[in-house]
């Protein structure tokens, strides 16, 4: 216990960093899920599936068609994002004026039946993907080794969350969008083709867990499971930041993320476990979360 | 599932008949009924699951298909590595549907509640892939019989060279589970006894997807081994972080519990070179390629070492009902402790008292890139632990030995 005081600065250093860098993979992952709630009031459950999708095309399309990592960091989002839009306009276009539970249900079916197809083909094992040869290495921080690799996935979530925020919250387009979902009738009296901008804010929130997956995939086992370890944080991220609030789903996931980093240090075991005490905490304190607005 | 209607229906009326004579000499329900209890769909499928049964199938075929005259019958189950799914399967199998042995058993969650029930009930635990050793200590039974191997062995075969050649500091990432605390405990004791020392643990949460955090705490402990007490994508994920942030530059990185489809799974730059223990290897011999070359045609991938253990116990299981012209438990018990097992996979075997198979155990060593011919060429074979040395003495924990 006496070292309690005395931790060298370094190590804590550098857990502040790695928290940092999950933090910003948790925000990019949350960001898509709110999103999708905040807009469409869709309980996404196959959000976890659909990262583990982008992973495994990453993989696919290295592996088949010899497609690199840098092809698929743009085309592979697409395709989840297509994906997602046809699970959109096909599955939860008829159910869309049902109870929320609804499209909880589906879609948490759909993602057990993506991770049930890829534990079929791909066995549950997992697969490899390596780090691209111009992102290997890494700096000597005068506390830590930082991969280069970390550094990328901090600088490309950050990038991606910012332009996510900033376009729903001060462009035009996202103007329309918040209207659109806020009162899709008077909107469409106006003109807009307000279903067209439900399945393409759909495409888009999943496209992000693709993009997620693909960042993941060098680093992390490509395995069925990926998701579903990752899903219930995301969804509790997104919880405490307040459901659907852009900004709080990316402040929310760098905060936890760092939290996460600091048990893992002092409470290991606890590591799992920490967010979820915040969530409770949080949801007795103020039940719309930190930057959720109270109705 | 295999329906074969007229022999089913005979098998339930045969068990409907005999129950009262259940425990009689000759076979219990006109039929031998091998349970498979594994997890088929989960994290652990591939290390056992459906290949398991596959094994299972194979072995029965070798055998002919029927013992004393009676058929063999199979039955598989999905435990979802959970305890009470696994309890609850192994209670109506036993219960309402004859089955005489359950074999299979991953997770030692689940085969800790298993067994409870088999012992209850006193029919065979056959357990193939589980790595806890309280099956044969302090949770032992007079109807276990565990193959394979156990962590006891991986940590004679893995800790103790490394402790002998001067590495001394010891950290263990250690998953933080039954499994991962009892293998933890055996290697922590084996580092000790050859002088070395632990200077720190960090117990990760099962499913942990970011090892990062722990690989850096290792770094700054000083270790000379940091020693990966977990297994599956725990294992592949905390090795990959361990390599990503430079820690196997500096430091030797051990992998405690390493199963064949996992070592496929890592790329070669991250896993080249790194030394395990197994209890077995398809490349060792031509006998274990012929095995292991008929099981890969009928299932796809070469055999993780607990399917080839779960074959090679089923075999010896069948003998043994054989040569005691009963399928009853405990005179089964006792001529599977008497005999010893040989084959392709038990090699200067014994079934010992406490229900531990003590058999040869393999150091190998993954191969890098550019030594491999095949996807299937990972390991190579470094050294041959005789059985003795890998499994220890017997310990005096065992309640049924000590009271004999």
């Amino acid at each position: 216990m006496a070292s309690l005081l005395d931790i060298n600065l370094f190590g804590l250093f550098g857990q502040l960093l790695v928290g940092l860098i999950n933090g910003s993979f948790y925000a990019l992952l949350s960001l898509g899920l709110a999103i999708i709630f905040g807009l469409l009031k869709i309980i996404n459950f196959a959000h976890g599936a659909l990262y583990m999708l982008g992973a495994f095309l990453a993989w696919m399309a290295l592996q088949y068609f010899g497609i690199n990592y840098w092809v698929a960091i743009i085309v592979v989002p697409i395709i989840v994002a297509a994906i997602g839009i046809l699970i959109e306009r096909i599955l939860l276009r008829p159910i869309s004026n049902e109870d929320h539970l609804y499209s909880l249900l589906l879609t948490f079916g759909v993602g057990l039946i993506f991770q049930g197809v890829f534990t079929h083909i791909f066995g549950s094992s997992g697969l490899s993907y390596k780090i691209p040869p111009e992102l290997k290495g890494g700096f000597k921080l005068p506390f830590m080794y930082l991969p280069t690799y970390r550094g990328w996935i901090i600088f490309v979530s950050l990038l991606v969350c910012g332009l996510t925020w900033y376009m729903i919250e001060k462009t035009k387009l996202g103007a329309y969008l918040r209207a659109g979902t806020e009162d899709p009738k008077l909107m469409q009296a106006f003109g807009i083709n307000v279903p067209l901008i439900v399945t393409l804010t759909f495409g888009f929130g999943v496209g992000l867990a693709g993009l997620a997956g693909v960042l993941a995939a060098p680093i992390y086992s490509v395995s069925p499971y990926m998701g579903s370890n990752l899903l219930i944080v995301v969804f509790a991220i997104v919880v405490i930041g307040g459901m659907g609030s852009i900004g709080g789903a990316i402040i929310t996931g760098l905060i936890m993320g760092i939290l996460e980093g600091l048990t893992k240090y002092f409470y290991p075991e606890a590591s799992t476990t920490i967010i979820f005490v915040v969530m409770v905490i949080v949801l007795l304190i103020k039940p719309a979360g930190l930057f959720g607005k109270e109705n | 599932m295999k329906s074969i209607k007229p022999q089913m229906l005979a098998s339930a009326i045969g068990a409907a008949i005999s129950i009262s004579a259940a425990n009689a000499a000759g076979i219990s329900g006109d039929t031998v009924k091998i349970g498979v209890l594994a997890d088929m769909g989960g994290v652990y499928a591939d290390i056992c699951g459906a290949g398991c049964v596959t094994a299972v199938e194979m072995a029965v075929e070798d055998f002919g298909g029927s013992v004393l005259g009676k058929p063999i019958e199979i039955v598989s189950a999905d435990d979802q590595n959970k305890a009470d799914v696994g309890a609850a399967i192994a209670r109506k199998w036993l219960d309402t549907e004859d089955v005489d042995a359950i074999t299979g058993l991953v997770a030692s969650s689940v085969t800790g509640a298993v067994t409870e029930i088999t012992k209850e009930k006193g029919k065979l635990a056959l357990i193939s892939t589980s790595a806890s050793h309280a099956f044969t200590t302090k949770a032992c039974s007079p109807y276990n019989a565990h193959w394979t191997y156990n962590v006891v062995a991986l940590a004679n075969g893995t800790v103790k060279p490394m402790v002998q050649s001067g590495k001394k500091k010891w950290f263990f990432i250690t998953a933080d589970y039954a499994f991962g605390h009892a293998l933890e405990g055996v290697a922590s004791k084996v580092v000790a006894e050859n002088g070395g020392e632990v200077v720190g643990t960090a117990r990760a949460p099962l499913g942990t997807t970011d090892f990062s955090s722990f690989v850096l705490q290792a770094q700054s402990s000083g270790a000379d081994v940091v020693a990966l007490a977990n297994a599956g994508s725990d294992f592949v994920n905390s090795l990959q972080s361990a390599v990503e942030f430079g820690l196997t530059e500096t430091t030797d990185v051990a992998g405690l519990l390493v199963f064949t489809p996992n070592a496929q799974a890592l790329d070669p730059e991250v896993a080249g070179g790194m030394r395990l223990t197994t209890g077995f290897y398809w490349d060792l011999d031509d006998q274990t390629r012929a095995w292991s070359k008929r099981f890969k045609e009928r299932h796809g991938s070469i055999p993780a070492m607990g399917q080839a253990g779960a074959y090679s116990m089923t075999t010896h299981y069948l003998n043994a009902i054989k040569e005691a012209g009963t399928d009853e438990a405990e005179a089964v018990m006792a001529v599977m402790k008497q005999n010893k097992p040989n084959d392709f996979f038990a090699r200067n075997a014994y079934l010992r008292a406490d229900g531990r198979m003590v058999h040869d155990m393999y150091q190998v060593r993954i191969k890098n890139g550019s030594e491999r011919s095949n996807p299937d060429d990972i390991f190579e074979v470094e050294k041959v632990i005789p059985g003795e040395e890998a499994f220890g003495p017997m310990l005096d924990q065992c309640n049924f030995v000590a009271s004999k």
